[in-house]
């Protein structure tokens, strides 16, 4: 499986290495306004409106986006702090809720290597790591010089950062003032865009690997809510990695 | 015994959050790109991505739980298609597909669905 691309919309200019890693900065904040900004606006409003449902300060809301940087991780955490759950309870959903970022950032991280010196600044960087953050650094990264591609990917995280943490607070401040129909479809437009970023996935692990993913993770998800997400991830995984390198073969 | 403050309860997200990613960042430092390994990393991590995006449009929480399943499948549909036939631009499946909900919502709202 060569390095797998998750966006390959085949009208894209060809991609260039910046003057300097201030210009790959600079390059990242760019490439981060447009859609990954305004999804992640998106459904940073929501989690406002939730947080606000739920009795959970506006500030403290807003922050989290920038400590917890995992959007289903801080639902269960506004939730459960909702109904008064304890620090154990709470910190057991986000785990479970956020344990993708383990094998997104051990997947993208070699991208890094050679370029982070000394290896302790990648476990800043790694707390970057998100959805948008990783498509865009398995996208952009290999077309970059080592030096560029942790100010590329600093400059993309700290603007995708900035738009949640604005539209935390407007989700919170308009909770309830928005039509209902509008609200929804900032809810929808997260899942909706991840969902077209899979389907252009091109490489054949990869491929097998995220229908396994989307056809078993609802079912193991109504066997356990807290789990069955990253459960699939581990079976789904392994078998789309068997059946790539061990069945299909090299062909 | 008080209640959870809700300063307690981020410290306890964001570190468990975090756990993932530190340990991730330790385990790239040890294997290479192209090796058995970061192939099956790679793999499960498509998987578990592909899960939660599939868990997120078939069995939401909040609001969009409130939605038919039909109208969410049927929007998801919509953009797929228009994604595929525009060849696989993600910015026309996405729009598309997001038109499509909004537009059902409304069509319910007004009570003509």
């Amino acid at each position: 499986m060569s390095r797998p691309i998750p966006s390959s919309a085949p009208p894209e200019p060809p991609l260039r290495p910046f003057p300097s890693p201030a210009r790959a900065f600079v390059g990242g904040l760019w490439d981060g306004v447009g859609l990954p900004a305004a999804v992640l606006f998106a459904s940073a409003a929501g989690f406002g409106s939730i947080a606000r449902e739920t009795g959970y300060p506006a500030a403290l809301a807003v922050l989290s986006i920038v400590t917890v940087w995992g959007m289903p991780g801080q639902i269960a955490m506004v939730e459960l702090f909702a109904i008064g759950a304890s620090m154990l309870p709470i910190a057991i959903a986000a785990a479970g809720a956020n344990a993708r970022f383990l094998p997104m950032t051990v997947s993208l991280f070699p991208l890094l290597k050679g370029g982070v010196k000394p290896w302790a600044w990648a476990y800043l960087l790694a707390h970057f790591v998100s959805i948008n953050t990783w498509v865009a650094l398995t996208r952009r990264g290999p077309s970059l010089p080592l030096d560029q591609r942790a100010p590329y990917f600093a400059g993309f995280s700290l603007l995708c950062m900035a738009a949640g943490a604005v539209g935390t607070a407007i989700g919170f401040a308009l909770a309830g003032v928005l039509p209902r129909t509008l609200t929804l479809g900032l809810v929808y437009l997260s899942p909706v865009y991840f969902l077209m970023v899979f389907a252009g996935v091109r490489e054949r692990g990869g491929i097998i690997a995220v229908l396994l993913g989307a056809g078993a993770g609802p079912l193991l998800h109504l066997l356990s809510p807290e789990w069955g997400v990253p459960a699939t991830g581990v079976i789904g995984g392994t078998l789309a990695f068997l059946l790539d390198r061990k069945v299909l073969g090299r062909g | 015994m008080g209640e959870t403050g809700p300063i307690a309860a981020m410290i306890a997200a964001s570190a468990a959050t975090y756990v993932w990613r530190g340990a991730g960042a330790a385990l790239a430092q040890r294997i290479g790109v192209g090796g058995a390994a970061f192939e099956w990393f790679s793999c499960v991590a498509y998987a578990m991505l592909a899960a939660l995006i599939a868990r997120l449009i078939l069995l939401p929480g909040g609001m969009l739980s409130e939605v038919p399943l039909i109208d969410r499948v049927g929007a998801t549909v919509f953009g797929l298609v228009l994604f595929f036939a525009f060849r696989r631009q993600i910015f026309i499946g996405t729009i598309g597909g997001l038109a499509a909900f909004v537009a059902l919502a409304h069509l319910r709202a007004e009570t003509w669905l």
